[in-house]
């Protein structure tokens, strides 16, 4: 496994606030990353600095070992397509999409086309003119057809309905098995990307929380529910992350499992239970969310 | 596609089963990495880590080239692996839900009977 981005002691400082604080990581060449976290973690702040379109404050990042500040070789092998991407006025899908060729060498025009066809984007439309969801389309067009080495979505999919979610997803696993690459997805839809991502990264309040493969997070926590004595004895010495309680009866998220603790615990009757990917961030970023989709924003 | 545990350890589970019903008969050739990874919509990667299972274990073999068999003997080995779990799978469950509900061993052969004769 090689790596393909690398941060060390990254920092970065606006007046007084601290959106990415002194992180380190690696992302494995050709995987798909989660990077998730709450709204105001530093997520968008991090794909900046990997994008060379902000300055660290201090420490680095960087990509195939080279700074990606106005750094032409590893800015043709990006392409990050952001929530809230501008275009020329007058601009239409099309020549978004005839523009895309200067930008990414590895553009692939008929696969553009399909995917066009398929997210039922009017090409032909000026772009001021599109609904949320027709210019997210674009944007997860570009992405995909761009077959850049290094792939960035923040948050792409606004407006979309489930149906193109599910497109964006679909095709998005196809075109990563024929041609792999480097694909980093930010998002709150968790549950929806759980499967698609090998590894997450999880952020909040601007350091990593969660730096793991998927399978092992999955592995990794459990609910034992049940009488609240039984279950206090089955997690009693297990880092217990969450406890809710009904009466006499308690479901707790526990953190490191192991297959003994889950025998033990079927063998006292006890309920073992999976936790999603998307509860095990929420319970470890720090409870309740503040807010649900911003999908249909 | 999600009982809590790791998905690459469904996916080994999901062909397991296909042996030992049949549908995927001794020699015959498996679905590709990619394929699996479409049909359930999970990355390649966790695929892989799946069907890398059950070649280590010698229940698939893989012709270089050409894709993944499903190994001579393989059938029979799946199912004394799984007669060897039944015991604490099925049968101590089910002696611990007849207990809590009064149900004791006589009983509980009883009530198997009568649905296995139906």
């Amino acid at each position: 496994m090689t790596t393909i981005v690398e941060a060390r002691g990254l920092t970065k400082r606006y007046r007084g606030i601290t959106a990415v604080d002194g992180v380190d990581f690696q992302l494995a060449r050709n995987t798909i990353t989660g990077l998730l976290g709450r709204n105001g973690a530093g997520k968008t702040t991090l794909m900046h600095l990997l994008t060379g379109q902000e300055f660290a404050t201090h420490g680095s990042i960087t990509i195939a070992g080279e700074s990606p500040v106005e750094n032409p070789r590893v800015l043709q092998h990006t392409c990050f397509i952001k929530e809230s991407q501008r275009y020329p006025d007058d601009f239409k899908p099309k020549h978004v999409f005839a523009a895309a060729p200067g930008f990414f060498p590895n553009w692939d025009a008929d696969f553009a086309r399909e995917l066009a066809a398929e997210l039922r984007l009017p090409v032909d439309r000026r772009i001021k003119k599109l609904s949320r969801g027709q210019l997210s389309s674009v944007g997860i067009i570009v992405g995909l057809a761009s077959r850049a080495p290094i792939t960035i979505f923040d948050e792409p999919y606004l407006g979309l309905d489930a149906i193109a979610r599910q497109a964006f997803y679909d095709r998005l696993l196809a075109d990563y098995a024929a041609h792999p690459r480097t694909i980093i997805l930010s998002t709150h839809l968790i549950d929806e990307v759980a499967d698609l991502l090998e590894h997450a990264l999880v952020i909040d309040n601007g350091r990593i929380l969660i730096d793991s493969p998927v399978d092992a997070l999955r592995a990794h926590a459990a609910t034992i529910a049940g009488p609240a004595e039984a279950v206090e004895r089955a997690v009693a010495g297990l880092d217990v992350i969450h406890r809710e309680r009904l009466g006499g009866f308690v479901s707790a998220t526990v953190a490191g499992i192991t297959e003994q603790v889950t025998a033990s615990a079927r063998a006292a009757g006890l309920e073992v239970g999976p936790v999603s990917l998307q509860q095990l961030i929420i319970r470890q970023t720090g409870g309740t969310p503040t807010e649900h989709e911003e999908v249909t924003r | 596609m999600d009982d809590g545990r790791p998905i690459f350890l469904q996916i080994a589970e999901l062909v397991e089963r296909q042996i030992i019903d049949g549908s995927l008969p001794e020699g015959a050739q498996v679905p590709s990495i990619n394929e699996f990874a479409a049909f359930h919509r999970i990355n390649p990667a966790t695929a892989l880590k799946g069907i890398t299972l059950l070649v280590d274990a010698g229940v698939l073999y893989k012709r270089r080239g050409i894709g993944m068999f499903v190994a001579d003997g393989a059938r029979d080995r799946l199912i004394s692996e799984r007669r060897a779990r039944f015991t604490t799978e099925y049968v101590r469950p089910l002696l611990r839900e007849g207990a809590a509900l009064g149900l004791d061993a006589a009983a509980l052969i009883d009530l198997i009977r009568k649905e296995s004769a139906s």
